[in-house]
């Protein structure tokens, strides 16, 4: 046992070591390449809009890093941030068995360059991001609406789109077709925050300035 | 066989008056016509809307309109703690549920830091191949219902009976079983489940084989499917496939030889491979899966051995119900884990699991609260759909058919 052991851990270390090597390679030769590092055990890539196609290219085609797949395109919203959202593309190889994960970031105006001549695969994903999140993608030739209905409006994904949309659908029996009304809750809708100190209060109501200077902790919500 | 009929053909006598102006030539487009299949159609796999331009009965263009099953799957988990958030996992692939739910517990598994007991990897490794067999028991029988064989889907139920009837007894479940979770498996095996499983490995074998005999030379079969819907490798490896689709490319890659998680690093077996990319070779990826997952079964229960089947940090996994009914502290933390949860700290995580149908991962951000920040589902089935436009064109009608059949599409992942 303890000699597999080591031995997974030898594995483990040589496989990060790889990954440290790539990414000591990309953020050192490569141009426009705000930040490549391992991020828990994975190897991260930030980079801009306008480099993302010469980076790609590089990632499919350069030997070291051969990446044959884009497995996944994903958006994350962060509304807070000035470009607030983040395309993370997934990719992987595997000629090399490695997984890169390349970052860009944007807002809801300047699109994004598309990707779908570099693998085929790309479309649908940069459609599905679209539909979910309103990210654009310039070079994208069928940039429509995939998950939702058919003449849905809004974004769903985005932090600022309620839980339960604005729209609710149901068979008009008078009319005999299925009619779109804004939706109406029988209830307002809960959600519930069940945060609390895992240890007990440590505050007691009305103790909280005293208690943020004694202890250093910020106030509770 | 030409009933064109040609003026110079026609006696003058019979020709009308106006002769001369039926002269002119007129050039008269046809249209390809469009046709609609599905979402109702039983060959659809569900909910597809397939808007095929027909020439003839040669296939054009192939649209595929996805989303009638879209439920928000997405949006949903950002709203849940993450132990809730695990249910929603066994109703996207709702024909291998537990491998989708392997793929969530390893990707907070891995954000929180925590490494499972032995046993409950064996247990994971285990259930997640009998999910294989489940799966392409469905896959494989309804492929043969598409291309017109009856009778392995007749056969077929009976098996996947009996591997619904292990996850009865592990999880209480049939289907959605809610079973692998983060920091392990919800429950140990009961008394008397691993015999039974090792006596229905020693069987299974079987009734594969005689499964080969209605299909594998079947001459009707082999006419519907060799040379159908052939993807080489690079268009495999441009267009996103994983698992038996790739494989069927001749691309000998799996995640879990590749990448191993849980314990697919401590039992051997072998990955079948074929060159062509057909739909044939596809079918007999799946059958060669099923033999190696039935080894694998078998391995897992030679190598299981009693043991805790989850981690012991109660911040993390439920305390035992019996010491709920003494201990304060067991009670607090019962109460705090299914109403808070668990606080996962801030990181992101894609990991990905080799479901029965391919790469199945999960994209997981946390922010440090109770909650994913963002829980990006990656479906296998989207990008096998999404080629469908290249893999049937210029195929007959029915050869589309054959060609859903073969890329094995549940629509409870691909429109989440």
């Amino acid at each position: 046992m303890a000699d597999n052991g080591n031995d997974l851990v030898a594995g483990a270390t040589r496989a990060r070591g790889a990954l440290g090597s790539l990414a000591f390679a990309l953020s050192t030769a490569v141009p426009g390449i705000r930040s490549a590092a391992i991020e828990g055990g994975e190897l991260v890539v930030r980079t801009t809009r306008d480099r993302l196609i010469p980076l790609m290219t590089l990632l499919r085609d350069d030997p070291r890093y051969a990446c044959e797949q884009m497995m996944d395109l994903c958006g994350v919203d962060f509304p807070d941030r000035a470009e607030r959202f983040e395309i993370v593309y997934n990719l992987l190889s595997v000629s090399r068995n490695h997984r890169i994960r390349v970052v860009v970031t944007t807002d809801e105006t300047s699109p994004v360059p598309s990707v779908h001549l570099l693998w085929a695969a790309a479309t649908w994903w940069e459609r599905e991001c679209y539909d979910m999140f309103g990210v654009l993608f310039s070079g994208q030739p069928d940039l429509r609406r995939i998950l939702t209905d058919y003449g849905f409006e809004g974004h769903p994904l985005r932090k600022d789109f309620p839980l339960t949309g604005y729209v609710e659908v149901r068979y008009d029996e008078d009319r005999r077709q299925v009619v779109y009304e804004p939706v109406k809750l029988t209830q307002d809708f809960r959600n519930f925050d069940f945060e609390s100190p895992w240890e007990g209060i440590l505050t007691l109501p009305g103790d909280e300035k005293a208690h943020e200077t004694r202890q250093g902790l910020k106030l509770p919500r | 066989m030409s009933d064109i009929v040609l003026h110079k053909d026609i006696p003058e006598t019979l020709l009308p008056a106006d002769a001369a102006a039926g002269a002119e030539t007129r050039t008269v487009e046809i249209d390809s016509h469009a046709l609609n299949f599905g979402p109702q159609h039983p060959s659809a796999h569900g909910v597809l809307r397939l808007v095929l331009e027909m020439e003839g009965e040669v296939v054009a263009r192939a649209i595929p309109h996805i989303g009638l099953l879209h439920r928000g799957t997405e949006k949903l988990i950002e709203y849940k703690t993450y132990p809730k958030a695990l249910p929603y996992f066994d109703r996207l692939d709702y024909v291998s549920p537990m491998c989708e739910e392997q793929a969530f517990a390893l990707a907070t598994e891995k954000l929180l830091g925590i490494d499972i007991p032995d046993r409950a990897k064996w247990i994971r490794v285990m259930f997640a191949e009998l999910t294989r067999i489940l799966n392409h028991i469905l896959n494989l029988t309804s492929f043969g219902l598409d291309c017109g064989a009856l009778t392995p889907a007749l056969w077929g139920y009976e098996e996947r009976e009996k591997l619904i009837e292990f996850y009865e007894a592990a999880s209480g479940a049939r289907f959605h079983a809610n079973y692998f979770r983060p920091g392990g498996v919800a429950r140990d095996l009961p008394a008397g489940l691993e015999e039974r499983i090792g006596e229905w490995a020693r069987q299974f074998p079987k009734w594969i084989d005689d499964l080969e005999t209605l299909l594998t030379n079947n001459r009707i079969w082999k006419q519907r499917t060799v040379g159908i819907g052939v993807f080489t490798t690079e268009q495999a490896l441009s267009w996103g496939f994983s698992g038996p689709c790739l494989r069927a490319s001749g691309v000998p890659w799996d995640l879990r030889r590749a990448q191993p998680y849980d314990n697919y690093d401590k039992v051997e077996f072998n990955i079948p491979v074929t060159r062509q990319g057909d739909c044939y070779d596809r079918y007999l990826i799946r059958v060669a899966e099923m033999r190696e997952s039935v080894r694998i079964v078998e391995q897992c229960l030679a190598k299981m051995r009693p043991g805790p089947i989850k981690i012991q940090d109660h911040k993390i996994t439920p305390p035992p119900r019996r010491e709920m009914k003494r201990s304060m502290e067991a009670l607090i933390h019962h109460f705090k884990l299914f109403t808070e949860g668990y606080h996962v700290p801030p990181g992101a995580t894609y990991t990905a699991v080799e479901s029965p149908k391919g790469e199945f991962g999960v994209y997981l951000v946390a922010d440090g609260s109770n909650r994913p920040y963002r829980c990006k589902i990656r479906p296998t089935g989207f990008a096998h759909l999404q080629a469908i436009d290249e893999m049937s064109r210029r195929h007959m009608l029915a050869d589309a058919v054959a060609i859903i059949g073969s890329l094995d599409l549940v629509f409870g992942e691909i429109d989440r």
